[in-house]
């Protein structure tokens, strides 16, 4: 189950938080979803059948899930893949229950409900692919970003960023943001599979991302490098 | 292990140039977001810092590339 959230903001200028005092009474409602929470807060069968509902809510949300990453899964079978399902839609369901008075109605209670379902699914599907993978961690940076070719028409200006950023690395992350960058970042081992090895959480370590990748971008600044408008997020 | 092409290397090494949120508040915010992009409204003014990270994060992105195909897709 996913753990209870904590709203962390990352970057050089913390956006806005949305106002967090919303509730499900401070908002309008939308008639489904209003019948969403009357019934699953009902006692006896009423709760019961809005139960059972959403469970096979849930349980469509984890079948599109693992529908989406099949092609990627070619190892596991049709009944393997639909116990995943079963399985996701079945912590789903523990959460959705566990925190209805965390819905704050800006958006259906389907929508909300549904971003359960692919989690538990996705996450499950990300650990299954490399459950018996070794996770590569500690490959020198230097070596692994030089080796890289760049494309014909990038050749120079490219090739010589990459070797910046490479020293970079090398120079100003500590050791576990190096090893957390390189795993996430140039080998793509999935943030979940890594938080499990290393015994943490998703936001953890992409904090500890996203704080190795401001370094390297102030390094590389201060080293001269402008950081054309290829590597601005768009907006 | 097969390398990434040069430019998508260099993104994923730097990361989003803008600020964003982190992957807890990304899924606090993503049924909202997506609600808000299938309506048509402006998201990304709605949950500043969102954009930035769906560029940055591969997992959340995924769950939001999911989210939105099967909100979006007829029941």
């Amino acid at each position: 189950m996913r753990p209870s959230t904590v709203h962390v903001l990352v970057g050089a200028d913390p956006p806005t938080t949305p106002p967090s005092g919303d509730s499900p009474a401070a908002q309008e409602l939308d008639p489904a979803s209003r019948e969403w929470l009357s019934s699953l807060r009902d006692e006896g069968p009423a709760r019961d059948d809005a139960t059972a509902r959403l469970h096979a809510l849930l349980l469509r949300g984890a079948r599109f899930e693992v529908g989406r990453r099949q092609a990627s899964l070619p190892h596991l079978r049709g009944a393997e893949l639909d116990d995943i399902a079963l399985e996701a839609a079945d912590d789903a369901l523990m959460s959705v229950l566990s925190r209805l008075d965390d819905f704050r109605g800006l958006s259906r209670f389907t929508t909300w409900a549904y971003k359960f379902a692919l989690y538990e699914a996705a996450v499950k599907l990300r650990r299954r692919a490399w459950q018996e993978r070794e996770v590569p961690m500690e490959q020198d940076a230097w070596d692994l970003v030089s080796s890289v070719s760049p494309e014909p028409d990038q050749e120079v200006e490219q090739a010589e960023l990459l070797a910046a950023i490479g020293r970079a690395i090398a120079r100003t992350l500590s050791p576990h943001q190096r090893r957390v960058l390189i795993a996430l970042a140039v080998n793509g081992v999935p943030i979940d599979v890594l938080a499990e090895r290393l015994d943490t959480t998703r936001g953890a370590l992409y904090k500890t991302l996203h704080d190795a990748r401001r370094k390297l971008r102030r390094q590389l600044v201060t080293d001269g490098y402008p950081l054309g408008s290829q590597l601005e997020a768009p907006q | 292990m097969t390398q990434p092409a040069l430019t998508p290397l260099v993104e994923l090494l730097l990361g989003p140039a803008a600020a964003e949120i982190g992957c807890d508040a990304c899924f606090d915010e993503l049924d909202r977001y997506v609600d808000l992009q299938l309506e048509g409204t402006d998201a990304d003014t709605a949950i500043p810092g969102m954009r930035a990270h769906l560029e940055g994060c591969p997992a959340c992105r995924e769950e939001h590339e999911s989210l939105r195909a099967l909100v979006g897709e007829p029941s």
